[in-house]
């Protein structure tokens, strides 16, 4: 009987195992696609419009990413839309995307969720994707093959069941000054096995300031060939297996998909899962991550490297623009336009339908939108304006991103870099500053660096969105007065908006991210900066190596290695201080700081005896700081307190009060300190301390020494085996060191013929 | 030419101990029955170098290689020998010769290479670059070092044979990573700058550096100036300029700091404009300034040269590879040894008497004047001149040098018996190296030992 069940068993599991490539040939693709990227790179726009809703050469961004995901044979493509999801929503329904035979569209709506995590793992619950699937922003552009990738894919997946997601790349080296790629992101390290394509190793967010990458010493071992890059970009176009969902499950605080999800893989060597690269060469494939991304693959889709995505042919609701040759360069002009006949429409730029431009305009290298209006000696040049501008007489326009229904009266000017979002109104000749960003609504003031909070702002914009969308649009004589009384930056005369103090990233770093190009004085001061650092790895470098006695390499690589160590001690030490002052100050329970000690100690890696000098410490510091005054003024009359003399000419009262609040707060925290001093060798560590520290940090101790000595002593925090222990331990040591011994001679005598007597 | 050639023929090295002695320094092991040196030299020679200075560790070494050299080349090469302390090391010992060289490059080859790469390959590699310092890489031996297998052993993450890290640009010209010794035991920590400029570096873990570097000789001269710590090429002087290509800190061809940038970067026009179909490396690039303008930066190129696969190329540097080598060469790569094969692929000199029933298989090799007894069976071995070796014994696996004695009935499996040692009847000998005129007397039976006389 069991051996039939088994046979049925096996008979069953072979049909499986027969039934299976079948099966993945049958599953129709799908693809998940995330209207949110949850970030806050496209404030202000974004707090009034979802970003996939944002126009790329007139043309919402997500309109992109279907009509790819539709050619690259993807059957079901599931929305998530978070932020504006109602807007996203409404879009698709009037859109033909509903409507398309062959591609099924769906929705899935949440309102709290904060990260592309959380998003995956809704997706997971509603247990929706059955096979291999496709994992893209809204805000991607592409016009690469799937089949190739989709295929090494599904034969890895065959051979080795861990290999749960192909990662799409693409070529593209960072500039070596500014250190960021083409599209400004930051630059990528990646470590790939050339043969299988492996991913290895992954830094996005580099650290700057470490100057080297560390490659597990392991990898090496496993894979003896192993490609570096820098040149490489990623896509954001991922192929995962169905895994990657029931991952993100079980890992519940993988929030961001690169930074946690693939750094978590790549880490975690108990599950052993895979990730897998696929370059692709000659198609094309970028994701509007911030400004300047949004400007350079607005300039690949008018340049036509997109294609079929490109606004002379018909993609997706888009009307077809007729393309006129205009030397080398293509203008792709809409019929309907008004243009005056002075005005010069230059190359690589695109005009909406039922745009009137004036007289004597120039408009060069720019994207304008459908019923805007343009007066005359206008000057536009790389710039993204949107539908239903008004741009009056005489306006300059340079690098810069204008929403719809903004109105820019006569004479106003924008520097490189601004963002107007909807229907603000810049006043007569006003200039505004290079790279701000101006909008109707106020800039949220609650702003933290914190990520997880960045993205939980930005979902609650949904919320703060649909309660003033109503008003902006009633009240803008309302939001002038208030704007004018708020806020001290106005926008000229009439003007409308607020002006958003830079504070994320700080100002520096704006112009990474602009739509307007790098300044070039910004290029230099950097390849400056570039210098000095290589001059610092080369010093670090040969400093190390000629320092280092006779085998230079092992003896700098051990160096590195203490310091580490030495960084980390020194770290610890400080973190326990800090929370035993914070607990002195809050009067936090002897308990809790025992655990927050413990919680610190697990995290550092260090032994008991490390907290009990990190805890000594601290208290002592505790106790240098209560009398603060008169300590600081000791320190000056007497450089040298540790010297007999100085001990000698110490005041009485002085040297009393320190012992005093010493032994006070000795008292109040023992439970504290003995919970770390579990063996005698605790104890000599804390002596050791002590010594040290009346020898560096705390020199006002040195005449003190033997007393607290005694106090520790009196209050049973040291044994009199530790004492006599470190007294014997110093017998051999110089005459510098024993200053303290001597200085306890007397009580340590005292303790041995204690303990004699007790014998 | 305009090159010259150093030969670091080492001293007596503690590691083959105890193959080498004062008598026998490693330049003079046996590899099928020719002094290791000899196929440095051999090579070169067929490049068509013949002016070479040999360097020696020790003046007793110094006084062997130099009689052996100039027996036996006395006619075909003009090589110097100059002899070093002990112990000076390879940066040391190039350093105690500096003033003899005066050539703009500088060719450094191992003494104990056993390869037939051609070293003119490494010398064009190096000029067509005008590269600070060529290293030529080889990729890590097949058989593998049963020392390294058995330390693998106890720790089983270590995969054996490691003997380098090496990171390379995708072209596989130009050496930008390199790590040795210790620091393969730790995580490997790459450069960001580096990989900036280059874009791509490929890190290998299967590839060694075979000890020829041909250098740019002022550049050498001032790092060895400098640095006067640095003891070893290989773990010194190379991963130096290695790490510091992108930031030079040698002035080449001597000149002052100052003017050095702009005659470089007059060079570098007048460079580009004559080869402006070739595109420039990445150190040129590296080099520009932020417009393209003249290059700001001062940079150096380190290359590699990658010998094929299908090259033979070990170092004799350790007993294991002393017997793989001398199987090797007697073997798989047999081209390397010089003599002719008989049907039987080996080699068994006319002079040599066999006993009946002797059997000598293919792989192995009998020198001029030996006598084996009855019954013996020899395979894959090398036995010297003029051993006399009685019946029944077996040599397997083996390396037997000059004036050996072997009684009857000795059985020597995975050993290497130096010159005049003798092993009286019944010796058992396996994975055992038997020191110069060392006795083993009768019946004895030792596994994996070394031995040797007392040093006096």
């Amino acid at each position: 009987m069991g051996a039939q069940k088994k046979r049925a068993a096996a008979a069953a599991a072979a049909a499986r195992v027969s039934e299976d490539p079948d099966d993945l040939a049958r599953q129709p693709l799908q693809a998940i696609l995330l209207a949110d990227s949850f970030t806050t790179k496209f404030r202000p726009i974004t707090l009034e419009r979802p970003k996939v809703l944002l126009p790329l050469v007139n043309v919402p961004m997500i309109n992109y990413t279907l009509a790819w995901l539709e050619a690259a044979g993807v059957a079901e493509v599931f929305v998530f839309c978070c932020a504006h999801s109602k807007q996203v929503i409404d879009y698709l329904e009037n859109s033909e995307w509903f409507s398309q035979p062959n591609f099924t569209v769906k929705t899935i709506e949440s309102h709290n969720i904060i990260s592309a995590g959380d998003a995956l793992r809704l997706i997971y619950e509603q247990n929706v994707i059955h096979g291999d699937f496709v994992l893209i922003s809204g805000d991607t552009v592409s016009n690469m093959s799937l089949t190739q990738a989709l295929q090494e894919h599904k034969e890895r997946k065959k051979k080795d069941n861990n290999a749960v997601m192909t990662m799409i790349i693409k070529k593209s080296k960072p500039s070596p000054i500014t250190r960021q790629s083409r599209l400004g992101t930051d630059e990528l390290f990646m470590a790939i096995d050339p043969n299988t394509k492996q991913l290895l190793y992954y830094e996005d967010k580099a650290d700057h300031s470490k100057g080297t990458i560390c490659l597990d010493k392991m990898l090496l071992a496993e894979n003896p060939s192993i490609s570096l890059h820098n040149d490489k970009q990623d896509c954001y176009i991922d192929i995962c297996s169905p895994e990657v969902l029931s991952l993100f499950t079980d890992n519940f605080d993988y929030q961001h998909l690169r930074r946690h999800f693939v750094k978590g893989l790549l880490l975690d060597d108990i599950m052993g899962y895979k990730i897998f690269t696929h370059e692709i060469h000659s198609s094309y494939a970028a994701r509007i991550d911030n400004y300047r991304s949004y400007d350079i693959v607005s300039k690949d889709i008018i340049q036509r490297w997109t294609y079929p995505y490109v606004p002379d042919v018909k993609f997706c609701g888009n009307r077809a623009t007729k393309l006129e040759r205009r030397g080398i360069c293509f203008t792709a002009f809409n019929s309907e336009i008004e243009q005056s006949r002075s005005a010069q429409v230059g190359s690589f730029t695109v005009i909406g339908y039922g745009t009137k431009i004036g007289s004597n305009s120039k408009i060069s290298d720019s994207v304008i939108g459908e019923g805007c209006t343009i007066g005359s000696n206008v000057l536009i040049e790389g710039s993204y304006i949107w539908d239903n501008v008004i741009i009056e007489d005489g306006c300059e326009l340079r690098h810069v991103i204008v929403c719809d229904g903004v109105i820019m009266k006569a004479g106003a000017v924008l520097k490189p870099g601004v963002v107007l979002s909807f229907k603000v109104v810049i006043g007569e000749r006003f200039v505004v500053p290079a790279y701000s960003k101006v909008s109707l609504l106020q800039q949220p003031t609650v702003h933290d660096s914190d990520e997880e909070l960045e993205y939980a702002d930005n979902s609650s914009g949904t919320v703060e969105f649909s309660s003033i969308q109503g008003t902006a649009d009633q009240s803008n004589g309302e939001m002038t007065s208030e704007s004018s009384e708020a806020h001290k930056p106005k926008l000229g005369t009439g003007g409308v908006g607020y002006i958003w103090s830079i504070c994320e990233g700080g100002q520096e770093e704006e112009w990474r991210h602009s739509v307007a190009p790098i300044p070039e004085d910004k290029l230099t001061e950097l390849s400056e900066a570039m210098d000095d650092d290589q001059e610092l790895v080369t010093q670090d470098r040969t400093a190390l190596s000629t320092s280092g006695e006779l085998i230079s390499d092992s003896n700098a690589s051990e160096g590195d290695d203490n310091e580490d160590s030495k960084d980390d001690s020194v770290y610890f030490e400080k973190e326990v201080e800090a929370t035993f002052l914070r607990a002195v100050e809050e009067n936090v329970k002897v308990d809790h700081v025992i655990l927050e000690v413990n919680s610190l100690r697990l995290s550092y890696n260090m032994t008991s005896a490390d907290c009990a000098g990190a805890v000594f410490y601290s208290m002592m510091k505790l106790a240098i700081k209560t009398p603060h005054s008169s300590a600081i003024g000791l320190l000056t009359l007497y450089p040298s307190p540790f010297s007999m003399v100085a001990s000698n000419a110490y005041p009485i009262y002085l040297s009393g009060e320190l012992q005093q609040n010493t032994a006070n707060i000795i008292t109040t925290w023992q439970k504290l300190l003995k919970s770390y001093l579990l063996e005698i060798d605790e104890e000599i560590e804390i002596i050791l301390k002590f010594e040290e520290m009346c020898l560096e940090s705390a020199k006002e101790f040195s005449p003190l020494f033997a007393r607290i000595l005694h106090i520790l002593y009196d209050k049973d925090i040291l044994q009199e085996d530790a004492i006599l222990r470190w007294a014997d331990e110093k017998e051999g040591a110089d005459e510098s060191d024993k200053v303290f011994v001597r200085q306890s001679e007397k009580f340590i005598q005292w303790l041995r013929e204690a303990s004699e007597e007790e014998d | 030419m305009d090159f010259q050639v150093v030969v670091l023929a080492g001293g007596t090295s503690k590691k083959l101990v105890p193959l080498v002695s004062k008598e026998v320094p490693k330049a003079l092991l046996p590899v099928a029955n020719r002094p290791v040196l000899s196929y440095v030299l051999e090579q070169l020679e067929l490049s068509n170098i013949k002016d070479l200075i040999v360097v020696v560790e020790g003046a007793d070494a110094a006084l062997c290689v130099g009689g052996w050299i100039s027996a036996a080349y006395v006619d075909r090469l003009h090589v110097e020998v100059a002899t070093v302390p002990e112990d000076v090391g390879t940066a040391g010992a190039l350093r105690a010769i500096a003033h003899h060289l005066t050539a703009k490059d500088v060719l450094v080859v191992s003494g104990d290479l056993v390869s037939d790469v051609p070293p003119g390959a490494v010398t064009a590699a190096h000029r067509r670059h005008d590269a600070v310092v060529t290293a030529m890489i080889c990729s890590v031996p097949v058989s593998g070092l049963s020392e390294a297998g058995s330390s693998g052993a106890k720790d089983k993450t270590k995969k054996p044979g490691r003997y380098n890290i090496i990171g390379m640009d995708p072209t596989k010209q130009f050496l930008l990573h390199i790590a040795t010794g210790a620091e393969l035991e730790k995580d490997t920590r790459i450069r960001k700058s580096i990989l900036r400029a280059v874009g791509q570096m490929d890190i290998r873990a299967d590839l060694m550096d075979a000890h020829m570097y041909a250098f740019n000789r002022s550049v050498l001269q001032e790092v060895l100036d400098q640095k006067d710590k640095f003891q070893s090429l290989k773990q010194d002087v190379l991963p130096y300029l290695v790490r510091s290509q992108l930031k030079s800190e040698i002035l080449i061809n001597g000149a002052p700091q100052g003017q050095q940038a702009k005659e470089n970067g007059n060079d570098k026009v007048s460079y580009r404009i004559l080869a402006n179909a070739s595109t420039p490396s990445f150190h040129e690039l590296y080099a520009l300034g932020p417009n393209g303008s003249a290059p700001v930066r001062r940079t150096h190129k380190c290359c590699v040269y990658i010998a094929s696969n299908s090259k033979y190329c070990v170092r004799l540097n350790s007993i294991q590879a002393f017997m793989d080598i001398n199987r090797d060469v007697i073997g798989e790569a047999n081209h390397l040894s010089g003599y002719n094969f008989s049907a039987q692929n080996n080699i068994i000199h006319p002079s040599a008497e066999l006993g009946s029933k002797t059997t000598v298989g293919p792989h192995c090799m009998l020198g001029e004047g030996s006598q084996m007894g009855d019954k013996c069976s020899v395979k894959r071995s090398v036995i010297g001149r003029h051993c006399r070796i009685g019946s029944n014994v077996k040599v397997v696996n083996s390396v037997v040098m000059n004036h050996v004695t072997i009684g009857d009935g000795c059985s020597i499996q995975g050993s290497v018996i130096c010159s005049n040692a003798q092993l009286q009847e019944r010796v058992a000998l396996k994975d055992c190296q038997v020191g110069l005129g060392y006795v083993v007397s009768a019946g004895c039976e030792y596994k994996g030992e070394s031995l040797a006389r007392k040093e006096k």
